[in-house]
């Protein structure tokens, strides 16, 4: 409760912090709507119809009574809100990021346990030497590189898109056919988030197996396959916990970049689509969902742990 | 790729509890280990690290040097494969690859460090500041951080550099106002802990100034693992810088390896190594400041474990 309260000046926060971007970026919207060379009063009819007349702390008010309302601004190119916008092209983005992150999750916890239970060993090297190359290759990259290799040179994977236009498949064989094109985007996002899950699974892992309840189950018998399952990685859950909920700005960045190289209908294309035409209300919008995601995912890691954790629960 | 909030282990720990706790024994700790520079270099990830970034910043402070054709000049016909004459290939326009690969060193070891840099500045005044004062100013100084922690670091780059126009000056700036909350975080801890050791009330008790204090004690003390956190901002930096560019938001005014990647996309049907060399360079250089600051924050961070800071 007292971390909801806390979640509400930080969304604040955010909104002004958006509103002042806006504000403060060069160009005149009316100039830009209305042309260069159009008469001062139908500038001044515009201002007033569109409130850019009034002091701008009331601008800033009927901004966040908006925003209050879920009217995060309208695409004029589009002519329709960008929420709407937005939210038409979410499902094809999570289409990937879902399964990406599901699998990066069970391959980053496994892989982490293993190579903390054999710390040092070839295994656990390899795997510390994967998650640094992981980190310091650019995803956007990786998807060109995987396009080169495995579309191009091989052909085992179709080049971009989410289906094959040409052919007109029905029921199953259209599910296959976007299923076939998934792989690569996915192959992608999945080798950029599992670092980060890896290696702070390997480190949770480590320090709980140093506890002394883990000696104690050992000295009872337990066997060490049972400790590791069993005691270790429950209690080093909450750190995973907190790494994927506090990675899934980055995890969004990732998806639009390997969508752009893909040409993936989803918030990729649309975000740099309203690169190219201007359309900032769009790019704003998705900043500020962004945002109250993350600020959304901490609260729910933090709820998470409450559960996870009784001491985090009662407050001690 | 590379781009939100580093992931500290400890971060939530770090967030929760209050001040001092670990920090005089760290304290003690670093200074201790001043003098075991030997371990730092007796371990491979710190010098595969540091070879791979003295590589990278040769390459950038030698560029003219090393490739003197201009990267935006014409140098052959379009689309040559790699040969004798043009290692790399060249582009769509007949420019050399090798040369754009060298000259963007440069662009991407300027930001990494000018991002970097600022943000070790903005942190260490806004952290060393909250925990001297103290009370509501810290307070208030931590909520700020609290917010830049949840603003989307690529997002909101993007989105600045969308609405102001395309600049390496405005993606630093934002790169920098967005990354230096672990930072602040590390100087404020650091300052608490040292505020509280004997010698420093001693000096207090003599009449010393705070400001006098905070110069001669607190700063020298804290400085080290702060420096070495910042250091892990770099690889994140390029890393960002090169994915706008990759989505044609980058300075067109300079060549940089994001700006090659976003070229070679409408290419890669035709010509491989438009795509492949560019992005070998990003891994190369990322992978080195990377394995750097880690082995650095190893040292000076020893508790706060930053595990895959650079993002």
């Amino acid at each position: 409760m007292r971390r909801l309260i806390q979640a509400v000046p930080l969304v604040f926060g955010a909104s002004v912090v958006t509103w002042i971007l806006i504000h403060a970026a060069p160009g005149d919207p009316i100039v830009a709507l209305a042309g260069e060379d159009g008469d001062a009063g139908y500038y001044a009819m515009m201002r007033e119809r569109f409130g850019l007349d009034r002091p701008l702390h009331e601008q800033l008010f009927v901004y966040l009574g908006r925003l209050l309302q879920g009217d995060l601004g309208f695409s004029y190119r589009q002519n329709r809100s960008a929420v709407g916008v937005i939210l038409d092209q979410l499902p094809a983005t999570l289409l990937l990021m879902v399964p990406a992150l599901a699998i990066a999750t069970v391959i980053g916890i496994s892989v982490g346990t293993l190579a903390a239970a054999r710390k040092n060993s070839a295994l656990d090297n390899t795997a510390r030497t994967a998650t640094l190359l992981g980190h310091a290759v650019p995803v956007f990259w990786l998807s060109q590189v995987l396009l080169l290799l495995f579309a191009l040179r091989f052909d085992w994977f179709p080049v971009q898109g989410r289906n094959d236009a040409r052919a007109d498949y029905e029921g199953l064989r259209a599910v296959l056919d976007v299923a076939h094109h998934m792989v690569l985007p996915i192959v992608a996002l999945v080798t950029v988030y599992v670092p980060p899950i890896m290696r702070v699974t390997r480190a949770a892992v480590i320090e709980n197996l140093d506890e002394m309840y883990i000696r104690a189950a050992r000295a009872r018998g337990q066997s060490r396959r049972r400790v590791l399952i069993r005691h270790a990685l429950p209690n080093a859950m909450l750190p995973i916990v907190t790494v994927i909920g506090s990675q899934i700005g980055f995890m969004f960045a990732g998806s639009v970049l390997v969508e752009t190289v893909f040409a993936w209908p989803g918030l990729g294309r649309l975000l740099l689509s309203a690169i190219l035409a201007r359309d900032f209300a769009i790019i704003t919008a998705m900043l500020l969902m962004l945002s109250v995601t993350i600020i959304l995912m901490n609260l729910i890691t933090d709820l998470v742990y409450s559960l996870l954790d009784p001491r985090v629960r009662h407050g001690t | 790729m590379a781009l939100e909030r580093p992931v500290a282990l400890t971060e939530h720990a770090a967030s929760g509890r209050g001040p001092a706790g670990s920090g005089a024994s760290e304290h003690h700790r670093a200074r201790w280990e001043r003098g075991s520079w030997r371990r730092l270099a007796s371990s491979p990830v710190a010098v595969v690290g540091l070879v791979l970034t003295v590589l990278f910043v040769l390459v950038a402070a030698l560029a003219s040097y090393i490739a003197p054709t201009d990267p935006f000049s014409f140098a052959g016909t379009p689309f040559e494969r790699p040969s004798p004459k043009h290692w790399l290939g060249t582009d769509d326009l007949g420019r050399d690859v090798f040369a754009g690969v060298v000259h963007g060193a440069r662009t991407s070891l300027f930001v990494g460090v000018a991002v970097a840099g600022a943000s070790l500045v903005i942190g260490t005044v806004v952290g060393g500041v909250a925990g001297f004062a103290g009370g509501k100013v810290d307070d208030l100084l931590m909520r700020f951080t609290e917010l830049s922690q949840v603003l989307p670091r690529f997002f909101l780059a993007l989105t600045v550099v969308a609405l102001f126009g395309p600049g390496l000056r405005n993606m630093v700036l934002v790169l920098a106002l967005t990354s230096w909350e672990l930072t602040a975080r590390v100087a404020r801890s650091g300052v608490l802990a040292v505020k509280e050791l004997e010698y420093v009330t001693a000096a207090e008790a003599l009449g010393s100034s705070p400001w006098r204090n905070l110069r001669t004690h607190v700063l020298p003390n804290t400085i080290a693992p702060v420096v070495a956190l910042a250091s892990l901002q770099v690889g994140g930096a390029i890393l960002i810088e090169a994915s706008l560019s990759f989505l044609g938001l980058g300075d067109p005014n300079v060549i940089s390896w994001g700006y090659m990647l976003n070229n070679a996309q409408s290419f890669v049907r035709r010509a491989w190594w438009m795509s492949v060399f560019p992005g070998l360079a990003i891994a190369v250089a990322v992978l080195g400041v990377n394995l750097l600051g880690d082995a650095l924050n190893d040292f000076w961070n020893p508790r706060s474990r930053t595990s895959g800071a650079a993002r």
